[in-house]
């Protein structure tokens, strides 16, 4: 078994094409998902059964199945009914890049939607009382509180999600897209050397990973600042009249 | 001059015994096929195995008169259990490939793969590099089609690539396919079909020069007989006959 380093080199421009596509695909589904997720998160958050019941539904079977299966759903399973190839609709599930679009968005929105519920749910109480108590009506307290304090309290996490979706990107190459890991496996069927090109591809994906984990990382420092505050003791020669007797070691 | 003939009446008799039992173990026989690849191979409900392969592996043991057991095993390990000893012989519809043959000796072969274009019926496709220009052609990955597609056509047709047969099929129903490129004789199995109907070959046939073998240990013995055998069946009629159970064409 010889090691092949000219295959790698051969390839890699078409490799960085499918890794072109895979970002694409990440991020049009992610931009999507996420503006899915925040209407259907409040949706499950609220305390009427009814206006709960359905993103609960909708949640449940995202969450429940396999994001391949829901693949092969959207792409060979709509394709099976005359009516939705009479439709309007096939213009756009005609095309694999739209089906996968739409799986991927419809999957990431109810992961999203699931940790945004849960970050909502975690704002202190007592926040939420004060914006009552400043007399903010339920829609501007949900923009100017809820939202983005539930976004600071997801971001970790959501951030995850985010990686998690451009590893399930790798399942585009099962409806005939060239992503990376499609384009891997179309060079793989004609040069013979799976070791070289998945090693290939998976650094691509790691050097992809690492950052939009950097990204998200920048972002969270930005929108979490009080949490890395760091506490400097003041000069001791600093005037009496500016210390705080109440945070002044 | 007893004791001599004595002595060499036991070895003849050692010596014939010895050949008698060697011939018995030697003309046990042990095939190996696919089961996954119909028409060639398959299992059928009673979960036995049949196809092409199969009828003609039984009709070269008949005429090689050797005792022959058929195996399915997975397409992934089907080389290196044959190198393991697990069987003898591989009948699975294998292209006779130089990758191949640097581990395996290959009989003469025993049909000829081509590729064909299925396309639906009245769709008037002209299967020439010009006619296909613009078309969205599927094939599977990782085979002949699929690599005879990107190489003489991925410049100017949209080329799809899939991860089995039956996937190409449900596209090329679904109308997301304009053309496919496939092996002939699976796809023409598939043409029979209920989900096939709507679809025919078009153009000619294209000649890959791929030719399938029957895959056998570097250096067997087994192999001058295999060939004879194949020669025997061909002429004496009986190819012709499995030919006709499967295909109206033939495909030696």
């Amino acid at each position: 078994m010889s090691w092949e380093w000219g295959i790698i080199i051969e390839y890699l421009p078409r490799l960085l094409d499918g890794a072109w596509l895979t970002l694409e695909l990440v991020l049009v589904s992610g931009l999507m998902g996420l503006a899915l997720a925040v209407p259907i998160s409040l949706a499950r958050s609220s305390d009427n059964f009814w206006v709960r019941a359905l993103p609960f539904a909708y949640i449940f079977f995202f969450r429940g199945t396999p994001l391949l299966v829901q693949i092969f759903l959207i792409y060979y399973g709509a394709s099976q009914f005359d009516a939705v190839k009479e439709s309007a609709l096939w213009v756009v599930l005609k095309e694999p890049y739209w089906c996968a679009i739409i799986a991927f968005t419809l999957n990431t929105a109810a992961y999203s939607a699931e940790l945004f519920r849960g970050a909502i749910q975690a704002i202190p109480k007592g926040e939420i009382e004060a914006a009552k108590a400043m007399g903010m009506s339920p829609p501007l307290m949900i923009r100017r509180i809820v939202l983005p304090r539930a976004f600071g309290i997801a971001l970790p996490a959501y951030g995850n999600e985010m990686v998690l979706m451009l590893k399930g990107s790798a399942l585009a190459s099962t409806i005939t897209l060239l992503d990376l890991t499609g384009m891997a496996r179309t060079i793989i069927a004609r040069t013979y050397t799976p070791l070289e090109m998945f090693m290939a591809a998976g650094l691509v994906y790691l050097v992809i990973g690492a950052a939009m984990i950097g990204i998200f990382r920048l972002i969270e420092y930005r929108f979490n600042r009080y949490q890395y505050y760091k506490h400097t003791p003041l000069p001791a020669n600093i005037d009496p009249q500016l210390r705080d007797e109440h945070i002044d070691d | 001059m007893k004791l001599q003939k004595l002595i060499g009446a036991v070895a003849l008799m050692a010596g014939s015994l010895m050949m008698g039992s060697q011939a018995i173990a030697g003309d046990k026989l042990r095939i190996a096929t696919e089961g996954a690849y119909a028409p060639f191979n398959m299992v059928n409900a009673q979960g036995e195995l049949e196809g092409f392969d199969v009828d003609i592996a039984r009709a070269l043991c008949a005429e090689m008169k050797a005792d022959c057991e058929i195996v399915a095993q997975d397409w992934d390990g089907i080389i290196p259990g044959l190198r393991a000893r697990k069987y003898d012989a591989i009948i699975a519809s294998m292209s006779i490939t130089e990758e191949r043959q640097r581990v395996v000796d290959f009989s003469d072969p025993y049909y000829s793969n081509v590729l064909a274009f299925v396309a639906a019926k009245g769709n008037s496709v002209d299967t020439s590099k010009d006619g296909l220009k613009g078309l969205t052609i599927g094939a599977q990955r990782a085979t002949i089609a699929g690599q005879y597609l990107e190489d003489n056509l991925g410049d100017i047709a949209s080329v799809k690539l899939y991860d089995t047969q039956d996937n190409a099929y449900l596209d090329l129903n679904a109308g997301r396919l304009d053309v496919l490129l496939s092996d002939k004789f699976p796809a023409y199995d598939w043409l029979q079909t209920d989900a096939g109907t709507g679809f025919e070959f078009k153009g000619a046939d294209i000649d890959i020069n791929d030719k399938i073998g029957i895959a056998l240990r570097k250096g067997d013995k087994w192999r001058a007989r295999f060939n004879d055998a194949l020669k025997a069946i061909v002429e004496n009629g009986t190819y012709a006959e499995i030919n006709a159970k499967y295909f109206p064409f033939s495909i030696y």
